[in-house]
């Protein structure tokens, strides 16, 4: 436990020691801005709520979150510091572990700095403020199930942005998972059970029903379960691929 | 201390170690030497539990890297090839990271810190980003780093290259001082290295163990070994060079600098016989060497499929 905080703090410090930290959360709050403002017509719905906001948030990490991963263990391994790393008297579950947990940590700071749209929605009127926090618990939620699979992508490399590029392309397939771009490849072949279980597994599905009423408990197991099952392949990953 | 089993490493077709045992007690500084490639960076990364070797194991200590890792791992002290260290740390946050993973903090954190950072001398550089530190000071970090817990076992790749004569001088210095509390081990390509600082040394290509003993012993193997350089004042005619051959035990003569040097045959002594010769002929010698032998000889002629003629 001692290690992975120490992994944590170093990796945490690591976001901040270059200008990544802060590109990555003036970046994401502008667009937030825009997207909630302009796209999502937040002052003509005339609504006190949040939903335009949450509502771009998987679009959003499409984009942002890959960013955040794909330095976990390329940059290791571009450095070989990995090599000093992996000889450090520390178990692989308490590396992986100290690294995902900087990274989740890192975009829960980018989502808090949102509070200003909480802000703005509570001095417009009175909005239900529990709904508003089951929906920033399901977006943090989500951007963990997605830095998991930065991190796992992040392990196969050394180059950076191969790491973005793959991550992008597999959490937009888990986002829109339900919509009829993914499910036309199952549809005529597969069964009925799978083709339900690829639409329910949506990021997308899964999310846009959480702003609307409470967290459902099985939506959270899921997207931990995104994120041990990514991360138990990416102990397995870099375990496997180390010396390359 | 520390006792390498049967070590074999293949990646693919390509066997990169094959078949490496030795053991090294306290007290030893191994040299490992070899050509580029010859699979001394792998044994390393094997001994240090970087790599899983295919077949074999290393005991550090009494714990087998490959089933008691971590407890294994508290005993090295491991620089790798190339001394990596995070870029964008301070040597003075990277050290204080190590030292947290390595289970110290606090006051004792900084007294560990400091020791090493006056052994290795890196105090001016210790809030500089390690990115922007000369290779030199890069590679002493990282020797800062595998010091920091004065492990039983220490296993260095490389630790002075980018270092200039002085610094190298400084970092054998503390090698040596180490030494009798430690099993050492460092690869290196500079032979005069071995000299140096190594009590022992193993040479290696194509993952074999090809030599194994003293550096003393190993020099034994030369053509060098009890040649012997000799000047005559007026230089050497034809005459002479025909008279140091004919001796007895000569293996022959050759022409070295401003004299000449006289090889012994399977490295017995020849300096007598050169001697009485000279004073019997009435030579008058400005300059009479016997010579040790060479490592880097013994290093081509085992490392080198193909021996250079003159070798023989």
């Amino acid at each position: 436990m001692r290690n992975v905080l120490t992994i944590f703090r170093r990796e945490l410090a690591a976001y901040f020691a270059t200008p990544l930290a802060y590109v990555f959360i003036v970046i994401f709050l502008v667009m937030a801005g825009i997207l909630t403002f302009f796209v999502g017509n937040f002052f003509e719905r005339g609504q006190a709520d949040l939903q335009p906001f949450f509502t771009f948030h998987p679009w959003l990490y499409i984009v942002l979150i890959p960013a955040l991963a794909m330095r976990l263990w390329a940059e290791e391994r571009r450095s070989g510091t990995i090599e000093l790393f992996l000889t450090l008297p520390i178990r692989m579950t308490e590396a992986v572990a100290g690294k995902f947990l900087a990274a989740w940590c890192f975009a829960g700071i980018a989502l808090i700095l949102t509070f200003p749209f909480w802000l703005t929605v509570n001095f417009l009127g009175h909005p239900d403020n529990g709904v508003i926090l089951a929906s920033y618990i399901a977006s943090w939620l989500m951007a963990g199930a997605f830095l998991a699979v930065g991190a796992c992508v992040s392990a196969v490399t050394k180059n950076q942005v191969i790491a973005f590029v793959v991550t992008a392309a597999l959490v937009f397939v888990f986002t829109v998972a339900g919509s009829p771009i993914v499910l036309g490849v199952f549809q005529g072949w597969a069964p009925e059970w799978l083709l339900h279980g690829v639409a329910q597994a949506s990021f997308l599905v899964l999310f846009s029903a959480i702003p609307r009423g409470v967290i459902d408990l099985r939506d959270v197991v899921y997207f931990l379960s995104i994120i041990v099952a990514f991360l138990a392949a990416n102990a397995i990953l870099i375990d496997l691929e180390k010396a390359e | 201390m520390l006792e390498i089993r049967h070590l074999v490493k293949s990646f693919g077709p390509l066997i990169a170690v094959d078949d490496v045992s030795f053991t090294v007690p306290q007290g030893e500084v191994l040299g490992f030497l070899g050509p580029n490639g010859a699979g001394k960076s792998t044994t390393m990364k094997m001994i240090t539990g970087f790599l899983a070797p295919t077949a074999g194991t290393a005991i550090i200590c009494g714990y087998d890297i490959a089933t008691q890792p971590i407890p294994a791992k508290r005993h090295i002290g491991y620089l790798p090839e190339g001394a990596p260290a995070y870029p964008d740390m301070t040597p003075d946050n990277f050290l204080g990271f190590i030292a947290h993973i390595r289970g110290f903090s606090g006051e004792e954190a900084r007294r560990r810190i400091s020791r090493v950072v006056e052994m290795i001398r890196i105090a001016e550089v210790m809030h500089q980003p390690i990115e922007t530190l000369s290779k030199g000071y890069k590679r002493r970090v990282g020797v800062a780093q595998a010091l920091l817990h004065d492990p039983d076992v220490l296993i260095l790749d490389e630790p002075t290259d980018g270092l200039d004569p002085n610094q190298k001088y400084e970092m054998r210095s503390v090698i040596a001082a180490m030494r009798p509390n430690k099993a050492i081990i460092i690869s290196t390509h500079l032979l005069e290295e071995v000299e140096a600082v190594c009590s022992r040394a193993i040479i290696i290509a194509h993952g074999r163990i090809l030599a194994d003993g003293t550096p003393a012993e190993l020099a034994q193997r030369s053509r060098h070994h009890n040649a012997v350089r000799l000047a005559i004042v007026g230089g050497a005619d034809a005459n002479v060079r025909a008279e140091l051959a004919a001796l007895p035990g000569v293996a022959g003569v050759d022409t070295a600098g401003n004299g000449l040097i006289v090889f012994s045959r399977g490295g017995d002594p020849v300096v007598g016989a050169i001697a009485d010769l000279a004073r019997e002929r009435g030579w008058t010698v400005s300059g009479l060497q016997v010579e040790r032998g060479r490592l880097d000889d013994v290093f081509r002629e085992i490392t080198t499929p193909h021996p250079i003629a003159a070798a023989a």
